[in-house]
């Protein structure tokens, strides 16, 4: 039913993904789709990577391990923003159509108040995808 | 394994010489949460720099009589008695900065050989006036040649000969010659010297930043000098210092903008001067502002930034057209010339008899661009990844230098034109030279051309749009250093940043004070000066490094 999953990640704060993470997996097992994960990063140096080559390894490095530990045909795709804290979305919507994904499957908080202020990223991508997305909850 | 063809990495990135260091950006970080909202702070500076803007505000507004007759001397003080070392800085800054367009290391790439531009030279060039100048062409472009050509108060450039005789009646056989040296002496204030200041800083931070990976954090620049150190207590300090000058540049600037802005909009519309219409001003200014910092740096400053420039233009090519182009060309390549031929006697620091203009302007100037630079600095670094050092001086030093000498001359010749024209009924020389009022300056000579209504109204949207570009611009550049280099902080710390300054502008404005710390912020141009000097050194250091492949 789904030819392509992308899950997004922020290597970050990997730690805090596990459920979206097994999610996705379960998921690429069962439809036998692959997955790819997307990460944003900038040119100016970061926690993670002083260039974006550097963050790219990291995030192969990243999906090969996923693919070693699920068994599941694993693939990475780096986006480079000017302004990652305003560009996440676009950047994601991006990935979506360039990649050729027809689900996504994202970590996202609870929503709280600031939600109306901010939208979550998880919740402006459902809105605005043409792909399916789900949207799991890290509590 | 990969799937990057299409919006990963615009190129492989090629060699850099990154530095070894055993500092992570964001290991000093505090993360979490102030109710529902997320931070990503940098620990020390931070705190120390909020607080420290908080104690200050706290001071002028206590002690108003003391702060404004501590930091009126302070200013002076500092600019009258370290004008030769501010006047012989800046020159190192251009000599260094022309030098090294010249020399090999003139092809090293900011962002590894074989990175591609971020921005094209549209948005580019934008932005570079946006963040760091516009404002000041609009204020002083008609303003400071006006007053050269006919200050009676002994403070013309080199001691030039005055155009008009006590009585206010023009002396021909001057004119010439004092029209000649207005331009010179405004364009020199505008040209190579204060783009030499800004370059100086953004290449050494693009340098750390794009070769090095060096958090984007004005310490970076410091590596090559104090080592290790520089993540400690040496770093905190350098850093706290920009945030605490481009904080109070702004909101002083802001402030006394507004003033402006009313002063304008009395003139024009006869809008009420008042304390009320001035804060609406600044809410209206933050709120733009706020919203560009939400739409972020593509979406938001960079549209601004060059719907600005268009305005700008149109402004520009009006007045030329209307104050005769043919005329005024002429005026721009004699103001060229003149430039070219005064600049090496204006930026001489030893041995002047006209110290009104050296110490009272130049000084004044140097110390001012200096106190900017950190911030203007950052983001002009920010936005230059993928050119050559070559590329990146020519177009932040020589295309800049250039258009700010056709905008002087074309601003300030239509201005000299309506002096000469009829010295009795110039409203140029009536708020300029008979009366000061600076602020009026730019009205009083679209005053004199056609659809004075219609342009005037242009001048205040462009003033307050280019207060709008550089608060946004700004408050982006302390989330950064705030956040300790990263530029993926939590949104609501640049809305905090933003939203801060206005605050700090409106209790200033009404509790008074913005004058004297505008003096102090400008005073930091002290000790940014030898900030300055120590980042050509290690800029030299590192491009050698970057050459050798070291």
């Amino acid at each position: 039913m789904y030819k392509k999953i992308i899950v997004p990640v922020d290597l970050a704060h990997a730690g805090k993904l596990t459920k979206a993470l097994k999610t996705a997996a379960d998921l690429a097992r069962h439809y036998q789709a692959p997955v790819c994960y997307v990460g944003v990063t900038t040119a100016t140096p970061g926690s993670l990577a002083h260039n974006p080559a550097e963050y790219t390894t990291k995030l192969e490095a990243f999906a090969r391990t996923q693919g070693e530990e699920n068994g599941i045909e694993t693939s990475s795709h780096t986006v480079v923003a000017h302004d990652p804290t305003i560009d996440l979305d676009p950047a994601l919507l991006k990935a979506i159509d360039d990649t050729g994904s027809d689900l996504v499957v994202m970590a996202s908080h609870v929503p709280n108040v600031v939600d109306y202020l901010w939208p979550s990223n998880g919740g402006t991508v459902a809105g605005r995808s043409k792909a399916s997305v789900f949207v799991v909850r890290e509590s | 394994m990969t799937d990057q063809a299409s919006t990963g990495i615009p190129d492989p990135e090629g060699a850099a010489d990154i530095i070894d260091t055993e500092f992570e950006i964001g290991q000093d970080n505090i993360e979490g949460n102030v109710g529902p909202f997320g931070f990503d702070i940098h620990n020390p500076v931070f705190l120390i720099s909020g607080l420290s803007v908080v104690a200050f505000v706290l001071y002028a507004l206590i002690a108003p009589e003391q702060a404004a007759t501590f930091f009126g001397w302070l200013r002076p003080a500092l600019t009258s008695t370290f004008d030769w070392f501010f006047l012989s800085a800046a020159n190192i800054f251009v000599i260094f900065c022309l030098f090294l367009i010249v020399s090999p290391w003139g092809s090293v790439r900011l962002g590894g050989k074989d990175a591609t531009p971020d921005y094209t030279y549209v948005g580019w060039f934008a932005m570079l006036f946006a963040a760091g100048m516009g404002i000041g062409l609009m204020f002083f472009g008609v303003l400071e040649p006006a007053y050269y050509f006919g200050t009676p108060w002994g403070d013309a450039p080199l001691g030039t000969v005055r155009p008009f005789d006590e009585n206010g009646a023009l002396i021909a056989a001057n004119v010439e010659e004092a029209r000649r040296m207005a331009l010179a002496a405004t364009s020199y204030h505008w040209a190579l010297h204060p783009w030499a200041i800004y370059a100086v800083v953004a290449l050494a931070l693009a340098l750390f930043s794009f070769n090095k990976g060096l958090p984007l954090s004005i310490r970076s620049a410091f590596y090559p000098l104090l080592g290790e150190r520089v993540w400690g207590w040496p770093g905190h300090l350098i850093d706290i210092v920009a945030v605490f000058a481009t904080l109070f540049g702004l909101a002083t600037s802001l402030g006394l903008g507004a003033q402006q802005a009313n002063a304008g909009l009395e003139f024009v519309y006869g809008v009420p001067n008042t304390v009320t219409v001035q804060v609406v001003l600044i809410i209206g200014i933050t709120a733009i502002a706020l919203i560009s910092v939400l739409r972020g740096l593509d979406g938001g400053v960079k549209v601004l930034s060059e719907i600005n420039m268009v305005i700008a233009i149109l402004l520009l090519l009006f007045v030329l057209f209307t104050a005769g182009a043919v005329g005024i060309l002429t005026e721009f390549a004699q103001g060229l010339l003149a430039y070219t031929q005064e600049v090496i006697p204006l930026s001489n620091p030893f041995g002047r008899e006209d110290t009104g203009y050296m110490q009272g302007w130049t000084a004044f100037y140097w110390a001012w661009w200096i106190s900017w630079s950190p911030f203007v600095g950052m983001f002009i670094a920010r936005v230059s990844r993928g050119r050559t050092v070559r590329e990146f001086l020519t177009c932040v030093l020589i295309i800049p230098s250039l258009v700010c000498i056709l905008w002087m001359a074309v601003f300030g010749g239509a201005a000299i034109n309506d002096m000469i024209a009829d010295p009795a009924t110039s409203l140029v020389k009536a708020n300029v030279i008979d009366s000061y009022s600076p602020e009026l300056s730019l009205f009083a000579m679209l005053e004199s051309l056609p659809l004075a209504s219609i342009t005037s109204t242009i001048g205040i949207v462009l003033v307050i749009v280019f207060f709008v570009t550089s608060s946004d611009s700004g408050s982006l550049v302390i989330d950064t250093i705030t956040a300790g280099g990263k530029v993926d902080a939590p949104v609501p710390q640049r809305v905090f940043w933003c939203t801060f300054e206005g605050l700090v502008a409106i209790v200033l404005l009404i509790g008074g004070g913005l004058s004297s710390l505008q003096a102090m912020v400008i005073s930091t141009g002290l000790p940014f000066t030898l900030v300055l000097l120590v980042m050509c050194w290690a800029i030299f250091r590192g491009l050698q490094a970057e050459r050798n492949g070291t």
